[in-house]
Order: C-alpha cells, then structure tokens, then sequence
C-alpha cells in the first residue's frame, strides 16, 4: 500500500502488473541486481523482468482466477443439473435457469441457424466473463493483501480480475474468432469464404472491372474481419481496466488523510455500484456481439 | 500487460469451459425446462378443457332440471285431472247410489202404507161391522152380508 513506503505511482504499478511466470535466459540481470548464471524458469520480481519474459510466459493469476471461476461456475452447473426435474425450481436450480432461459431467448433472437455449439457457448461466456468481472467487485487491496501475507513476500504481484488482462479477453475474442472463421468455412465452403472476402462490398458482375476491384475487397473485409475479434477483446479488456484503475485511484484516496478517506469511501460505494452494470453489461455485450458474428459466420450473403 | 502464453491458455479453459457447458449443462438443463413448459402447457390446456366440461355439464344440468320441471308440471296436471275425474265419479256414484236408496226407501215406504191401508181396511170392515150393529141393534149375520161389507172395505 502506498503508506508502507511506495509511492502512489508504485502503488498503482504494482496493481496493474500481473503475476508472470516465465523463462529468464543466462546473463540477465535481475531486479536485486543479481546476474543468472543460467536459463531459469521464474516468478517475476518486476515488471521489467515480466515484460523481457516475452511471450513464453504466463500470468499465473489471470489464468489461475479463471479457471477458479470456471470451477466455481461448473459446480453451480453441476447443483442445478443434480437438481434439476420437470417440477416447481427451486434455489440455485431456479436462477440458474432463469439465466439458461435468457441466455436462450437472447440467442434464438439473434441466431437462427442450426448449431448446438451456439447457446452453450453464450452461457459460457454470459456466465463466465460476468464471474470475472465480478472480481473487480472485490476491493482492489484484500486479495493482493491475503497473497503477500501468505507468500510472505511484500512485493507479490497478484491480479484478481483476469479481464482486466488483455491476454484473457483477446484469447476468447482469439477463440470465437477462429469458431467465426471455422463455420464460415464450414457453412459456405472454402470459395464461399474467399468469395465473401474478395467479391464484397464491391461487385459489378463483370470480370474485367471486378479483377481490379478484388484487392479493394480483401483489403476492407480483412480489415473489417480482424477488427472484429480484437474490438471484441478490447472493449471488454479497456471497460474493466478503466474501471479496475478508477477504482485503484479511489483506495489511493484511503491513504491521504481522513477527510480523502471518507470522500474515498462514498466514491467507492458509488463506483462499486454503477460497476454492477457495467460488468453485467460487458458480459451482456460480449455474448451478443459473439452470437451476432456466429450468425454472420452462418448466414449465406445474397448477391 | 504483455501479451505472452496466457492468451492461449484462457482459450484453452475458454474452450473447456465451452465443451463442459454444451455437453453437461445446456442439454440436461433445456430438455428438463422444454419438458416443464410442455407440462405446464398440457396443465393449463387441461383447465381450460376442463372449464369447457364444466360449462357444458352445468348447461346439461340446467336443461335437465327445466325439463324435470315440466315434467313435473305434466305429472301434476295429469294428476289433478284424475283426480277431478275421480271426485266427479264419485259424486255421480254417490248421487246414483242415493238415488237407489231413496227408491228403495219410496218403494218401502209405500209398501209400508199399503200395508198399513189393508189393515186399516180390514179393521174398517170390522170396525164398520161393529158400528153397524150396534145401529142395528142385532147382529147382522156376518155371512149374509159379507159382500156388503166387503164391497164398502173395496170403497175405501
């Protein structure tokens, strides 16, 4: 905390920076000035040393969180199932249908082709990224706190809410995208697929006019095509990481006198509770935007 | 806030996660609550029959009722016929039955008188024998003058 001698931009680091395990190669000089005599495989100390990992690391807190939410969620699933039958629902079978049923209507609005992976796949997702956002929820300081006091190091970076990692919400947007590129393929054909990228938006039926317009196409519906799945993971990412920031700047407010600290403790009711939409509706957006782009994946354009 | 192995790693959960809901939880889920909904449509499908039943039965039970009434309106007029058919064949039994009797009684009443007439005649011969002689003074002989006698009781 920014009292026990960082500053408030230390602070702040701190928070944003996850817990990287990963490869640092011989030679390197470490946070504590020490110099590796081999490749080793690590925790980073610093978020230089997280950064000079590279790709081939991992943050072990966002996935960890994840998949402790998948858990959490898979065993709700599992309760509601057990208790699942043709009569009056009740407790945690209720609700949970209750989701299952918007979750349906949402999608049979939306999409109206034949494919089972669709609604599982927006329950998923409704679900699972509302969970995750859930986690901004929890003030900033208590489980990063829990974790240096059970590690026993001070400096333990610790990351609770893994939308607020880029590497969570592109790697769904990553995975739908490809399902988007899969039943493209599998709906239209290959030709179909490529058809769509060259022959759209411009298209006069003539040979000699369209060779000159084909690379016209691919340019803006590859474009158009890629900007879905990062525009997905990011707005996703960019809404929990603004609001994981402001909320980081709120406990600031803790550490600077009493007058801040009770002006801090409004500012976080209040931003705590406008965040309960927020997060609802990301997750809300997310699934949508994901249905929508299946459908499109589906739907066979008329020329 | 690199970009490193985590990305595929939440796809890969992402996509497990995925796999676990389709396989577990949307079937067991939907098929239980298509189920629900059919039962609660069958339900309400069945009350509204039932309401149905139940308009027609009481309609039913209204005719009925209306029809046993006249029936009953029938039955009595009948009834107050049969009597007023019975009390008039009883009067007319009566009145012939009277009428037998006061016959009867004329009939025996007249008898009666005309029995009285013959002995008041029979005792007028006598009586008139008797009177005749003690005018006479003498007895008159009873077979002399029987036809006498017997000619005046005719008179009477």
């Amino acid at each position: 905390m920014a009292s026990e001698g960082q500053t408030s931009t230390e602070y702040i680091q701190h928070h944003l920076q996850n817990l990287a395990y990963g490869k640092l190669e011989a030679g390197y000089t470490r946070a504590d000035g020490t110099v590796l005599t081999q490749d080793i495989w690590t925790i980073a100390h610093s978020s230089k040393e997280a950064a000079d990992m590279g790709f081939w690391a991992i943050h072990l807190d966002t996935l960890g969180w994840s998949i402790v939410l998948a858990l959490i969620l898979g065993f709700v699933f599992r309760k509601a199932i057990a208790g699942a039958n043709t009569g009056t629902p009740k407790g945690v079978q209720s609700f949970v249908e209750m989701i299952v049923d918007f979750v349906n209507n949402t999608v049979t609005d939306i999409f109206h082709h034949k494919n089972r992976l669709i609604a599982p796949m927006a329950l998923t997702i409704f679900t699972w990224v509302f969970m995750m956002n859930l986690m901004d929820l929890i003030p900033v300081d208590w489980l990063p706190w829990a974790a240096t006091k059970v590690t026993g190091d001070p400096h333990f970076f610790f990351k609770v809410v893994p939308t607020t990692d880029p590497n969570a919400t592109m790697g769904m947007a990553l995975t739908v995208f490809m399902l988007m590129i899969f039943f493209s393929i599998k709906e239209k054909g290959f030709m179909g697929f490529v058809k769509e990228l060259t022959l759209h938006p411009f298209h006069s039926g003539k040979i000699y006019i369209d060779i000159f317009l084909i690379p016209i196409n691919l340019i803006l519906e590859t474009v158009s095509l890629i900007a879905k799945p990062i525009s997905l993971g990011l707005r996703l990412f960019g809404n929990l990481y603004a609001g994981e920031m402001i909320f980081i700047l709120i406990a600031l407010m803790f550490s600077a006198g009493l007058i801040m600290g009770i002006g801090g403790f409004f500012l976080q009711m209040g931003w705590a509770i406008f965040h309960i939409l927020v997060i609802t509706l990301q997750a809300f957006v997310f699934m949508v935007l994901t249905t929508v782009y299946m459908a499109m994946a589906h739907d066979v354009e008329e020329h | 806030m690199n970009i490193n192995l985590t990305l595929i790693g939440q796809s890969i959960t992402f996509v497990a996660f995925i796999w676990f809901c389709m396989k577990y939880v949307w079937p067991a889920l939907i098929s239980v609550m298509e189920e629900r909904e059919k039962k609660i449509a069958d339900g309400l499908e069945a009350a509204d029959r039932a309401d149905k039943d139940l308009e027609l039965a009481q309609k039913k039970a209204v005719e009925t009722l209306s029809e046993a009434k006249q029936q009953a309106a029938e039955i009595i007029e009948q009834a107050n016929k049969r009597a007023n058919q019975i009390v008039d064949e009883a009067k007319d039994q009566a009145r012939a039955e009277g009428d037998r009797l006061k016959a009867a009684a004329q009939a025996e009443i007249e008898q009666e008188a005309n029995r009285a007439k013959e002995e008041l005649r029979a005792k007028v011969a006598t009586l008139a024998l008797a009177g005749a002689e003690k005018v006479l003074g003498n007895a008159i002989d009873a077979n002399a003058h029987n036809d006498l006698v017997d000619k005046l009781a005719a008179e009477l």
